[in-house]
C-alpha cells in the first residue's frame, strides 16, 4: 500500500518505521526542517520537509495516488485539515487521524474523516477496566457512529440489582446482549436476574445512552 | 445578535469592541487571559479564559444559542476547526473563519463555511491604492468608524451565500 504519513513525532516516526519494514510505500510530511532531516538521515529520502496541511507539498508527497493518510501530528487541528485538504484535492479514499481529545472523534467522523484513533480514549479504558466506575464503557461503534455497544457494571447501589431483565424499561432501540458474571457469559433472557457484580453489555444509541446509565447505575 | 468571537488578538478585540458598541451580545473566547486587555474599560460583553476549539468551552460559551460564530485567532487551523465545530456541532447558523492562506480560505469555502482571508484583502486594498494614489492609502488608516468593513466589501466571496 501507499501510504503518507503526517507529522514526525514519535508517533509519525515509529509509524513510518513499522508501516516501511512490513514492506509498504511511504513518504512522511514533516513541518520542522531538523526533525525532517533527522528522520531522512535515519529512514532515507521519503520526507518532505514542509507544512503537510498544505496541498501542493501533499501533492508533492504523492497524494493523489495514496491509497492511506494518516494525520498523526499532536495538534487535532492539524491533523482535521491535512486529512480534510488529501480528501477535498486529491480524494485519498482512506483517511486516518489522531484526535488527542477524545470529544473531537464525533466531529472528525461527521466531517468524513474514515478512521480517529484516540490514545486518550485507549488509554482512559484501560484506567476504567481497571477501577469500578459510575459510567458507561464505549467498547464499539457500529452502523458508522449510530449505535454503540456499551458496558455497565452493575454494584449493589445500582438500582436494576435483583430485578428480572423483561422488568427493566429499557429505552427505546436498546437492548441487552448478553452479561458477564465472574468469567461466564450468561444469556440475556427475560427470567434472566441481575446481580452486583454483573457487567451488561449493551446495544444503544449515544441519544439513548444516558438513559440507559440512569437505569443501570442510578445517579 | 448573539455573536462568539474566538481569538481576542488584534482583529478580535477591534471586532468585539465595534459590536459590543452596536449593541450585539458579544462573548469572547482567549487562550491567554492577558488578551483581554486589548479590550478597553468601556466593553461590557463577556470574556470566556479557554480553547475555542474545544467542545466544552464552546458549550460553556452557550455556542447553540449564537447566531454567529468568528473564529480570528492566529492559526488557520485552528479557526478552520473551531468553526465546523460551532456549524456541525452546535448548528451555529452563520460561522466565518479567518484563514490567512487563501488557497485553504478557498477550499473550505467550497465547504460552506464562510471565510475571510486577510492576505486576499490586504492584496486588494494595496492594489486599489496603487491605481488611486495616497487618498486610498490614508482611508485605510484613518479612524474606521466612517468606513468601518471598506476593505471587507468583496467578502464573502461568490458561492459562500446561500449555503
Amino acid at each position: 500500500m501507499y501510504v503518507v504519513v503526517i507529522g514526525g513525532g514519535n508517533v509519525g516516526y515509529y509509524l513510518t518505521k513499522e508501516l516501511l519494514t512490513a514492506g509498504h510505500e511511504v513518504v512522511m510530511i514533516e513541518k520542522n526542517g531538523s526533525r525532517a532531516r533527522q528522520i531522512a538521515d535515519e529512514l532515507g529520502s521519503i520526507v518532505v520537509p514542509n507544512d503537510g496541511c498544505e496541498g501542493r507539498y501533499q501533492e508533492q508527497a504523492g497524494m493523489a495516488r495514496a491509497d492511506v493518510v494518516a494525520a498523526v501530528t499532536g495538534d487535532d487541528e492539524d491533523n482535521l485539515v491535512a486529512c480534510q485538504v488529501a480528501k477535498m484535492h486529491f480524494n485519498v479514499p482512506r483517511a486516518i487521524a489522531r484526535v488527542n481529545n477524545p470529544k473531537n472523534e464525533h466531529l472528525f467522523r461527521q466531517l468524513a474523516i474514515d478512521d480517529t484513533v484516540s490514545p486518550t480514549r485507549a488509554i482512559l479504558g484501560v484506567i476504567e477496566h481497571e477501577i469500578p466506575i459510575h459510567d458507561l464503557l464505549h467498547l464499539a461503534e457500529l452502523e458508522g457512529g449510530d449505535l454503540e455497544i456499551v458496558e455497565a457494571q452493575l454494584t449493589a447501589e445500582s438500582p436494576v440489582v435483583g430485578r428480572e431483565l423483561r422488568d427493566l424499561p429499557l429505552p427505546e432501540g436498546t437492548s441487552v446482549a448478553v452479561i458477564l458474571r465472574g468469567s461466564r457469559a450468561v444469556p440475556a433472557r427475560p427470567e434472566t436476574r441481575l446481580t452486583d457484580g454483573d457487567r451488561l453489555l449493551a446495544i444503544t444509541s449515544s441519544e439513548r445512552e444516558p438513559e440507559l446509565r440512569r437505569l443501570l447505575i442510578g445517579d | 445578535m448573539r455573536i462568539i468571537i474566538i481569538g481576542c488578538g488584534r482583529v478580535g478585540a477591534e471586532t468585539a469592541v465595534r459590536l459590543d458598541a452596536r449593541g450585539d451580545h458579544v462573548t469572547v473566547i482567549d487562550i491567554d487571559p492577558r488578551a483581554f486587555e486589548r479590550l478597553p474599560s468601556g466593553y461590557s460583553g463577556i470574556t470566556i479564559r479557554g480553547n475555542g476549539s474545544d467542545e466544552d468551552v464552546l458549550r460553556s460559551a452557550e455556542a447553540e444559542m449564537a447566531e454567529i460564530v468568528m473564529a480570528l485567532t492566529e492559526g488557520d487551523n485552528r479557526n478552520v476547526m473551531s468553526a465546523q465545530l460551532a456549524k456541525h456541532v452546535f448548528g451555529v447558523p452563520r460561522v466565518i473563519a479567518k484563514i490567512n492562506d487563501p488557497l485553504r480560505a478557498e477550499a473550505y469555502r467550497t465547504l460552506g463555511l464562510e471565510t475571510i482571508c486577510r492576505t486576499s484583502i490586504l492584496a486588494e486594498a494595496l492594489v486599489v491604492a496603487a491605481a488611486d494614489g495616497a487618498a486610498a492609502t490614508n482611508g485605510m488608516v484613518e479612524e474606521p468608524t466612517a468606513q468601518p468593513m471598506r476593505a471587507h466589501q468583496t467578502e464573502p466571496a461568490p458561492g459562500a451565500e446561500g449555503r
